[in-house]
């Protein structure tokens, strides 16, 4: 809501300067979003009138004038505005002036002829942007006054951001209002009378949905001049709000709205047939808009309509067939009460938003139709001439909104806000705002005045007087509870856990999009189903993520453009599995993902120079697993993803149910993705990792351990994990380490085998253990390994 | 030769070793078998039994001179070559030293992690929702029904009319007073959405919730907690204000601004006490209870405490970025 400080001053004047009005309202929970001057800064320009005007002797485009601005001789002004004529009244710039953007107006000469000051348009003053030639003022304006006076410049305009609850301000009158109770100040409400009846002719209204539409008034306005020009004091305070002349009805109309935030609607009286309907649309009855676009409606939205057609639609936009125009001689006046329910949603529906479905769609009082119509009449017939007729009122009273009745106890009050009012001050309050108020000791029957249609509970009176209160009045203090321990499960690992081992190994934690490049998650996934916004802010931000790759190896690219190599990333977040079992269709799994590049730690003057590879972020997993106490339960299995290497991916692989995957992006995507080099992944859902063992101690064996090493030879393709998950199945009689610390393939060793070293370590809780049974326990894992794997021990 | 002119002999020989090698020849010259000063004590066999005690003891002082000086010419020649041992080792330790890779948290984990710290300390439970939610949490159950103008003001991702992306964490009270009956305290952080890109928004932010219901909570707890919090969070006493707001599911409402060091208010969260009709629709008895519940923005308490201007950058990942929070 934009309005004109001084209209508002001229209502409720109180003594305060614009920051202080601006902090009060702010303060009062109607936040003020900005205070801009009504007009750029600029000085000595004054009115004057054309008395002479010719031809510019030696330019097509000028003329040369000769301007009255008040003083003894004439003055001479070149301009070049085409509108420029004689007996205009314009605004002169007089030499001196300086205008917006610090322009300073000196004598000239143009084209050989003097010019002594300029005849100024609108966007020149910083008025607006009209560019339609120079400012044409009414011929009664003052020669001589300074033009910023006559206008009344010195003035802003207050944006005031309105919550949804506060329609009623959505009007001069309701701030006006609300700034009277602040100040305890009256408010001079301009005297509405009703206007003179000069006719009777009248047309009938029929109230055909009574719980939309309670209360409808109408009046035809006849021999109305809408080609007569709206008067300057009512275009600067449509221009002041925010709102553009279009001709005499739409400004008045458009003025009531913005004075009593009333929406009213003008229709061609002489194009309407039979009595005004005020009804439901019929589904798929169609109605073309003033704005030329053709709406289909439903059997919701509510209409006026004649005897013929739906003619516009109710509380929102009117329709093309009966718009008023310039040639338009007889109006009908529409002033009327919709029910913000028959209303709210459907201007959203037509992709429209208005100054009239804005208010109706949150409410407007009641009771000020008549008003509304009095006051637009009063404007019309003191601009465009013509003659009223008398106002027809359709109304259902068993629909209209009835005054709310609200008790706000005094307990009550004070449990809310844990503060006493004392309850003077309470009934003052409640009485300033226009409530009638009787209490009788313990709480106050209030009735609410209609124009407070968002006051219908206790609790909107508690909200009433805190704020006008003053919630900094409101002393702060500690909340009182009962002390009661959280629940913390230790063998439920927080995901920060995770996070933090990753943070300690060098991941920097990313937060990216949940939603990513359709293009690229296709491509990764193999066209896995994801979820789409229909409504996206770009195309590329579309689609759910089905997995937290897609935004990390972004992240990652838009890095290596920025000459970042040596790149660890990590996240945790949902992804979004469309599943029709799950609630709302999917499944939100929480995930934990890295992703590495570039070299393995950063360059050093002592160390190799190392490319990050599938150990790398092996290791960073299996720290991850070692986390929950029980890493054996999770193996890796070579396993195809249609994002990874084909040769270098993994599922991870939890009680054999896979839990997650990690490999390297497949080379065919890197240039794709924006990769430079080879990058790894993986993936874990959280829930799969987050249960940890809890400890159960053993005691440490005081005896020594033995250490054997075994170097066997076996086919290259044979996966070592399963040798080494084979030799811990077997069940090696105190084996408490086992570890694979070489691998060797080439000479001494035949084309298509490898030699893997072993080393097994063996130690008993209570006592040393003797060389047979060293011996018997060797020999049955290297039996397993022959038997088993084919496996021959290296010399 | 007298036996003082062997000594000095002796000691003349053994400063003059410069090797271990070197001291033993000396030592066997003078202290062996057929050693100068061993030869000595063979003589005495020739004097008197008046003058052997007083001869034997001289050559006993004579031989233990010399050891002591062969001694500690011996403690002297290791000394020098463990020296010089070391000094073959030493090492420039000006060199820089060897690095892995330092990683870190994003910084709005890092606010969310201390937001969690403050209230968990006051027994504040952390509870997390689903991101893509359906009206009746995201909106419904919240007070703001079918048409709301309020709807209006979310810029909502709808991915059918009736499931979303959340557009706020509280549906997550909503979700826990479902199952469970005051006294509640909760706080929910997490990811919500809105449609809407710029310099100053992204489609994408972050909230924590706060929620508390009890038999006797007040506004003017609700000023305390949030006051409290905010010295803690920034570690310095701000301004604050609180402004009267309104949103469906609280009332009385309020918006919370601090000033910047600009001067110029910043509003940082919202909140109230939670609105009757809320706790009703999730069978709480509003007369017996009340509550409050707040939101705050977790971008905005980052930009603010660390100084980030350009609210876009927590979600481009550049590490140059990034890495200035680690």
């Amino acid at each position: 809501m934009k309005f004109s400080e001084k209209w508002l001053r001229s209502w409720v004047n109180p003594a305060l300067d614009q920051v202080g009005l601006a902090e009060q309202l702010s303060m009062a929970g109607l936040e003020v979003d900005d205070v801009t001057p009504v007009a750029e800064s600029f000085t000595q320009v004054v009115i004057g009138e054309v008395v002479k005007c010719w031809q510019h002797p030696d330019a097509d485009k000028l003329q040369v004038t000769e301007v009255n601005v008040g003083a003894d001789e004439p003055t001479t002004i070149v301009c070049g505005a085409p509108n420029c004529r004689q007996g205009l009244k314009v605004a002169v710039a007089t030499v001196g002036a300086v205008l917006p953007g610090d322009f300073k107006i000196k004598k000239a000469k143009l084209r050989g002829q003097p010019s002594h000051g300029m005849l100024c348009s609108s966007s020149e003053l910083g008025l607006n942007d009209d560019h339609d030639g120079i400012i044409e003022l009414p011929a009664d304006a003052p020669i001589g006054m300074d033009y910023r006076e006559y206008l009344d410049l010195d003035d802003a305009t207050f944006d005031v951001d309105l919550t949804a609850n506060r329609a009623d301000c959505l009007g001069v009158r309701g701030i006006a209002r609300e700034v009277g109770v602040l100040n305890r100040l009256p408010v001079n409400e301009p005297e509405v009378a009703a206007v003179a009846v000069s006719h009777d002719e009248t047309r009938a209204i029929e109230l055909q949905a009574p719980a939309a539409c309670p209360r409808y008034l109408g009046r035809v306005v006849r021999n109305v001049n809408v080609k007569a020009q709206s008067p300057l004091w009512l275009t600067e305070r449509l221009r002041r709000s925010g709102v553009r002349s279009i001709d005499p009805v739409v400004d008045v109309t458009n003025y009531v709205l913005l004075e009593l935030g009333h929406p009213m609607h003008a229709f061609d009286h002489d194009k309407l047939s039979g009595a005004v309907q005020v009804r439901m649309a019929k589904d798929g009855e169609t109605l073309t808009l003033l704005d030329g676009k053709e709406v289909t409606l439903q059997d919701d939205v509510l209409v006026i309509a004649d005897a013929q057609q739906a003619l516009a639609l109710a509380g929102i936009f009117g329709g093309e067939h009966s718009g008023v125009t310039t040639d338009s001689q007889n109006i009908f006046l529409e002033s009327a009460f919709f029910s913000p329910a028959a209303i709210a949603g459907r201007a959203r529906r037509f992709g429209l938003h208005t100054d009239a479905s804005h208010r109706y769609e949150r409410g407007v009082d009641p009771e000020l139709q008549r008003t509304a119509m009095e006051r637009a009449t009063q404007l019309i017939l003191a601009i465009c001439g013509g003659e009223a007729g008398p106002i027809v009122e359709a109304k259902d009273d068993s629909q209209l909104p009835q005054p709310q009745q609200v008790v706000l106890r005094q307990a009550r009050l004070a449990k809310v806000l844990g503060i006493s009012i004392a309850d003077d001050d309470v009934t003052d309050i409640l009485q300033r705002l226009g409530f009638t108020v009787t209490f009788d000791g313990a709480s106050w029957d209030v009735t609410v005045p209609t124009f407070r249609f968002d006051i219908s509970i206790e609790e909107d009176l508690i909200e009433e007087v805190a704020r006008v209160y003053g919630y900094h009045r409101i002393q702060a203090s500690a909340p009182a509870a009962q002390l009661r321990m959280v629940q913390r499960q230790e063998a439920t690992l927080p995901s920060q856990r995770f996070k933090a081992l990753l943070v300690d190994r060098g991941y920097q934690e990313a937060i990216t999009y949940s939603f990513v490049d359709p293009k690229h998650q296709a491509m990764l996934f193999d066209e896995a189903a994801a979820l789409t916004l229909p409504h996206p802010i770009s195309v590329e931000m579309s689609s759910m993520r089905v997995s937290l790759w897609p935004g990390l190896l972004g992240a990652v690219a838009h890095n290596q453009k920025r000459q970042q190599q040596s790149l660890a990333f990590c996240e945790t977040g949902l992804r979004f599995l469309p599943n029709e079992t799950a609630e709302n269709g999917v499944a939100q799994e929480p995930m934990i993902a890295g992703v590495r590049a570039g070299k393995v730690v950063p360059e050093h003057w002592s160390d190799e120079d190392r490319a990050v590879d599938f150990y790398d972020l092996k290791g960073d997993v299996e720290a991850l697993l070692a986390l929950t106490g029980e890493a054996e339960r999770y193996t890796f299995v070579a396993d195809a993803h249609p994002a990874l290497h084909p040769g270098q991916s993994a599922g991870i692989f939890k009680d054999g149910r896979c839990v997650g995957h990690l490999g390297a992006i497949h080379p065919q995507f890197e240039k794709k993705l924006g990769l430079s080099g080879r990058t790894f992944v993986f993936e874990l859902q959280l829930a799969a990792v987050q249960e940890r063992r809890l400890p159960e101690a053993q005691p440490v064996s005081k005896y020594p351990s033995i250490r054997r090493d075994l170097a066997i030879v076996v086919p290259t393709q044979l996966a070592a994990g399963e040798i080494l998950k084979a030799i811990e199945n077997i069940g090696v009689n105190h084996l408490v380490g086992l570890n694979l610390f070489d691998v060797y393939e080439g000479t001494g060793v035949a084309d298509g085998y490898r030699s893997l070293a072993l080393s097994l370590t063996l130690q008993h809780p209570e006592r040393t253990l003797e060389d047979q049974e060293i011996n018997t326990a060797v020999e049955k894992v290297v039996d397993m390994l022959t038997n088993e794997f084919g496996a021959t021990l290296r010399e | 030769m007298e036996l003082n002119d062997i000594v000095a002999k002796a000691e003349a020989a053994v400063a003059a070793a410069t090797t271990p090698q070197e001291l033993d020849a000396v030592r066997v010259e003078y202290m062996g078998k057929k050693g100068l000063l061993t030869e000595q004590l063979k003589g005495l066999g020739k004097l008197s039994a008046e003058e052997r005690p007083a001869a034997g003891q001289a050559i006993n002082v004579a031989k233990q001179q010399v050891q002591q000086a062969i001694n500690a010419r011996n403690e002297a020649l290791k000394q020098a070559q463990l020296a010089e041992k070391l000094a073959a080792e030493r090492i420039d330790v000006t060199l820089p030293g060897r690095q892995a890779q330092v990683g870190g948290f994003h910084p709005v984990t890092q606010t969310i992690q201390r937001i969690q710290n403050f209230f968990g300390d006051l027994g504040f439970r952390v509870v997390e929702g689903p991101e893509v939610e359906d009206d009746f949490h995201n909106f419904d159950a919240l007070n703001i029904p079918a048409n709301h103008p309020a709807r209006a003001d979310h810029d909502t991702f709808y991915f059918t009319p009736k499931t979303m992306l959340r557009t706020q964490t509280s549906g997550v009270q909503i979700r826990t007073m479902e199952h469970e009956q005051p006294p509640l305290r909760i706080i929910s952080p997490g990811r919500v959405y809105r449609n809407d890109y710029d310099q100053t928004h992204t489609p994408m932010f972050h909230q924590v919730e706060g929620l508390m219901v009890d038999t006797d909570v007040s506004f003017t707890q609700l000023k305390g907690i949030l006051e409290d919090f905010l010295v803690n969070f920034f570690e310095e006493s701000l301004e604050v204000r609180f402004r009267p707001s309104y949103f469906p599911f609280t009332e009385p409402s309020a918006e919370v601004d601090v000033r910047r060091k600009d001067g110029q208010w910043l509003e940082i969260l919202g909140c109230g006490m939670v609105h009757p009709k809320v706790l009703e629709s999730v069978g709480i008895d509003s007369e017996k209870y009340t509550g409050f519940a707040f939101g705050m923005g977790v971008e905005r308490l980052t930009m603010l405490r660390y100084g980030v201007n350009d609210l876009r950058a927590f979600f481009e990942n550049d590490v140059r970025f990034l890495k200035q929070f680690n």
